[in-house]
């Protein structure tokens, strides 16, 4: 089954409007507008705008330290993150997150999470108020292969899939645990394998393939949504970036022909090469979202550079409900 | 006061349930809470009362317990999630330390997080290493938490009700040594508010600073030392994490000598912080250096004999009063 036109044109501006403000932040980190760290998620957009197209607004996602396209794919406002990147009081998180923390509750992204499994766990409590509720809703937790290594992760799907909750849990597999090759830190060929220990149903999928990403989330989110337990997605992907910062190539743990392997099959690329060839979008509307969504990147930025930093006075606001004075 | 006596366990109890039947958003998580009602009885009867769907038995996975109680927080439930031994804390310990108690924080506010850890803490039970601890040091040292530890049956229904009300990740935590002590406890739900300590025996000689089941051993020190003509004033902080440091310290400045007392083990512990807040904030009004009871920097005995040298009791307590107030023990020759 095919996507209709206008999720096919969903899925591209999405993964353009991740692209471009990753980009970006990618720059501004580089010039030191930006501080702290950067973990850029290009290359990775098919992932999390194949998921969060084929999630409904009220379904709940937890995402990671690369957790910028998540955001971006769940509807984020650009002037926000971007704020929050630059540490602003303008941000989402006033400054006090930063890019490992990025959230928007309203739109029920529950966070980006700087401990590698941290936020897995907490994508199975949300499921479990789902069904605590009785309703429809579900969670999906997004995370690496690196995470399917550590215990929380595994005491997580045990968790959803012994009570049977509406989780969907999707692995983003770019083959590498920040510098360490995945051969090297597991044993299977596959991360999905993992999945039939705990009795969950899980699949392989393209993850440079939004359309394949989007299909496989809506046949998932099908047992899923019914009540029927939690499911697996795992999506082979690459980063573009190193695992921290702005460096693609002259790497010691990967081959520069590797990566350039990875970009000949851009997820980008690739869905607007079918946008064109099935009449989706001519080259011209193609064109047409990129400046667009170039053009809000900008006034990201532009709205970012001119906020305010935090005033050291909200220093101690929001460690607990009441503010320490 | 209510005159009708029950356990602190019941107490517990009584409160969990009165607090679910008045907030149907409450549930209950954690190893064998639900049908068995939990290995010290904490949820007896709660399981045929609510039902599997709000007295939810996981598996044995401390991380994904104190998670569950995160996500299901963070989108609007009240959560009451369960670890069996305080010492499985260190178990769950990124989920508590690294998403709970700082998610409101980084996320600039915009969580809110009810959600109350209960678990059992202390020595006394022959228990071992890994079954006794009082870690409460560890807990007050993460900004974002509440730590709550009760010495009476009536502190612990007020104090539950507190924490699980609380929009802030609380940790209350029974003293496995007291479940069976009892007192008086009012029917209805009240709640004690949150970071309120208890004077409960007020004196002007020296100041006693305790909580948990030690607050119970420095009352019977207190009785001793008025046998020995010394009115001690002792404090139940009920909360640790925040302490109630305006009450300590208006003791202090009264008494002018203080005796920090717990189980912990002294060093690192919360007297170490009491002291330091104490001389920063009190210093001109002290007469001698703020004692420390606690217990050595050991792992808790296992053998009756050893863990009951290791535990501070009320003779260890009474020694270190007279010894700020520089007195001999009766009988002594000094």
């Amino acid at each position: 089954m095919s996507p209709s036109p206008e999720t096919v044109k969903d899925l591209h501006e999405r993964m353009v409007r991740i692209r471009f403000f990753e980009e970006a932040a990618g720059r501004l980190f580089e010039a030191n507008r930006i501080p702290g760290f950067i973990h850029l998620y290009v290359g990775q957009e098919a992932i999390a705008s194949g998921v969060c197209v084929a999630l409904r607004d009220d379904d709940q996602i937890t995402s990671t330290h690369r957790g910028h396209g998540h955001l971006v794919a769940k509807g984020g406002d650009l002037n926000k993150m971007m704020a929050e990147l630059m540490g602003k009081a303008t941000g989402y998180c006033q400054g006090k997150g930063g890019s490992m923390h990025i959230c928007d509750l309203d739109l029920n992204m529950l966070g980006a999470n700087g401990i590698v499994g941290g936020g897995v766990p907490i994508a199975v409590g949300a499921g479990f108020a789902n069904k605590y509720r009785g309703n429809d809703t579900v969670s999906v937790a997004f995370f690496g292969d690196g995470t399917t290594n550590i215990g929380a992760f595994h005491e997580a799907a045990n968790m959803a899939a012994s009570l049977q909750l509406p989780v969907l849990f999707v692995c983003e597999n770019n083959e590498y645990a920040e510098y360490t090759p995945r051969e090297t830190t597991m044993a299977i060929k596959d991360v999905v394998e993992r999945a039939a220990a705990y009795g969950m149903p899980g699949v392989v999928v393209d993850g440079m393939d939004a359309i394949a990403v989007h299909e496989a989330t809506t046949q998932a989110l099908q047992t899923v949504r019914a009540g029927e337990g939690p499911s697996f997605l795992e999506c082979k992907t690459y980063r573009y970036y190193n695992h921290h910062g702005i460096q693609t190539l002259g790497m010691k743990y990967r081959s520069d022909d590797e990566v350039e392997e990875w970009k000949g099959r851009d997820a980008i690329v690739a869905l607007e090469r079918v946008m064109a060839d099935d009449d989706i979008a001519t080259r011209f509307e193609i064109d047409a979202i990129r400046a667009s969504v170039q053009a809000e990147v900008d006034a990201a930025i532009e709205f970012a550079e001119a906020s305010p930093m935090p005033e050291p006075a909200a220093l101690l606001d929001n460690v607990t409900t009441e503010t320490l004075r | 006061m209510s005159d009708r006596q029950i356990t602190y366990l019941q107490a517990f109890n009584e409160g969990l349930r009165q607090i679910m039947a008045a907030d149907p958003d409450v549930f209950v998580a954690g190893e064998d809470v639900g049908r068995t009602g939990g290995v010290f009885h904490s949820f007896d009867g709660l399981f045929d009362h609510f039902g599997g769907r709000r007295m939810v038995d996981t598996p044995i996975s401390e991380q994904a317990i104190i998670g569950l109680g995160i996500g299901a927080a963070v989108v609007g439930l009240r959560p009451v999630v369960d670890l069996m031994f305080m010492d499985f804390v260190l178990v769950a310990m990124d989920q508590i330390a690294n998403q709970a108690a700082k998610l409101k924080y980084m996320f600039g506010g915009n969580a809110k997080l009810p959600m109350t850890i209960t678990t059992n803490g202390g020595a006394g039970l022959s228990a071992g290493a890994q079954h006794s601890q009082s870690l409460e040091a560890m807990l007050c040292h993460v900004p974002g938490l509440k730590v709550v530890m009760p010495s009476t049956p009536y502190d612990m229904k007020g104090l539950l009700t507190a924490c699980v009300r609380d929009d802030n990740p609380t940790v209350i935590v029974k003293h496995k040594k007291m479940l069976g002590s009892k007192g008086p406890v009012p029917e209805e739900l009240y709640e004690i508010p949150l970071g309120s300590a208890a004077i409960t025996r007020a004196g002007i000689d020296v100041t006693l600073v305790s909580y948990s089941r030690m607050a119970v051993e420095c009352l019977a020190a207190a009785e001793t030392l008025a046998a020995e003509g010394v009115e001690c004033e002792v404090i139940d902080l009920r909360t640790v994490a925040p302490i109630d440091l305006d009450t300590v310290l208006t003791s202090a400045r009264k008494t002018n000598r203080i005796v920090v007392v717990h189980e912990a083990v002294r060093t690192g512990g919360l007297g170490a912080e009491l002291a330091a807040q104490i001389q920063e904030q009190a210093f001109d009004h002290l007469d001698a250096p703020v004692a420390r009871v606690g217990a050595p920097f050991s792992p808790v005995p296992f053998s009756p004999t050893l863990e009951s040298s290791y535990v501070p009791d009320a003779a260890r307590i009474a020694d270190e009063i007279r010894a700020t107030l520089h007195r001999p023990a009766p009988g002594s020759i000094s």
